[in-house]
């Protein structure tokens, strides 16, 4: 396992503005796989009859675990973004149960990579959403730590 | 024979109300600060940037994920705001006897370009509304209204009627 890989895009994933914004927490990370779980949260509800949370916020953590999956991939580089994102609901969500998404890249080419998903609450016999994605994708790039090393203070505000 | 038209501002603040009454509850859309426009019976929804929406710190630009989410609200709202236009208009219905919101079934988002650090806004169009299921486009933008940076398609299964 290549682990300055993977150390490299949990530390990614934890400095993200929008995913600290959603608590969003990394549960794993391997070679081209990843785990991330949300908490139930009130403020992310959709539907307020029901206290179901809204599917943008599981769209959001599906998102971010498809693109960890493909910064961790040891051919790639770790800069990437979503070109396509599909979602299937297949129910709701249960309300205050934590959300755990694991997606996998199972297929690089020199642009482009290919990554499924699927989220969970407690009830891991019957997933809420699937995800396919396509994320641009580049060969790794030895430079890439260093380029990286400094998102920590991005995030704080240096370059924003 | 015509009845004399209601005025101006009666008819805007039932439609008003109405919308803030559909968007208003929803905890999802002020966590993300979306909000909506209306021009008749055109919605434009508008999502201002803050720092909490970025999701590549280095670029830096929008995260995907709130993009998505976006986009499916705006879907949503245009959905119950289209259901719901005739019998606000014959002020037959009271927020308090809207219908439940449709549920999304599938929801394909295409990123045309990346997000930029600013307010993003967007626009859906009801392509199919039958009893049960719905399929709804939506685009958004930001600076440009013909540059798209990303468009969605999703189907809906809508509310039972009783």
């Amino acid at each position: 396992m290549n682990e300055q890989k993977t150390k490299l895009t949990r530390q990614f994933m934890e400095a993200l503005p929008h995913g600290k914004a959603l608590d969003m927490q990394v549960a794993g990370v391997g070679d081209g796989w990843a785990e991330l779980t949300m908490d139930y949260d009130e403020r992310f509800i959709g539907d307020p009859e029901t206290g179901v949370i809204h599917g943008g916020a599981i769209s959001a953590l599906m998102d971010t675990c498809c693109g960890a999956a493909v910064m961790s991939h040891p051919q790639l580089a770790t800069i990437t973004a979503t070109i396509d994102l599909r979602i299937d609901y297949m129910r709701s969500a249960t309300p205050h149960q934590r959300i755990l998404c694991r997606a996998e890249c199972y297929h690089v080419t020199r642009s482009v990579a290919f990554v499924r998903a699927t989220a969970y609450d407690e009830d891991m016999e019957n997933p809420v959403a699937t995800a396919t994605a396509a994320f641009t994708a580049s060969a790794n790039d030895p430079r890439d730590p260093e380029r990286l090393k400094n998102v920590g203070d991005t995030v704080k505000g240096t370059v924003l | 024979m015509s009845r004399k038209p209601e005025p101006v501002q009666v008819i805007k603040q039932r439609r008003d109300g109405a919308l803030k009454a559909l968007v208003g509850r929803i905890p999802y859309a002020q966590f993300l600060g979306i909000h909506f426009d209306r021009r008749g019976d055109e919605l434009t929804g508008i999502m201002p940037f803050k720092e909490d929406l970025i999701g590549n710190p280095v670029l830096p630009a929008l995260h995907g994920g709130a993009i998505a989410a976006f986009l499916e609200m705006t879907a949503i709202t245009e959905l119950s705001w289209s259901m719901l236009w005739a019998d606000i208009e014959h002020g037959e219905i009271s927020p308090e006897d809207f219908p439940r919101l449709p549920k999304t079934i599938d929801f394909t988002v295409d990123y045309l370009r990346s997000g930029l650090p600013r307010d993003a806004y967007a626009r859906a169009r009801v392509n199919r509304s039958g009893r049960r299921y719905a399929s709804v486009h939506v685009e958004a933008w930001q600076d440009n209204r013909t540059k798209l940076f990303a468009q969605a398609t999703g189907h809906f299964l809508m509310p039972s009627k009783d």
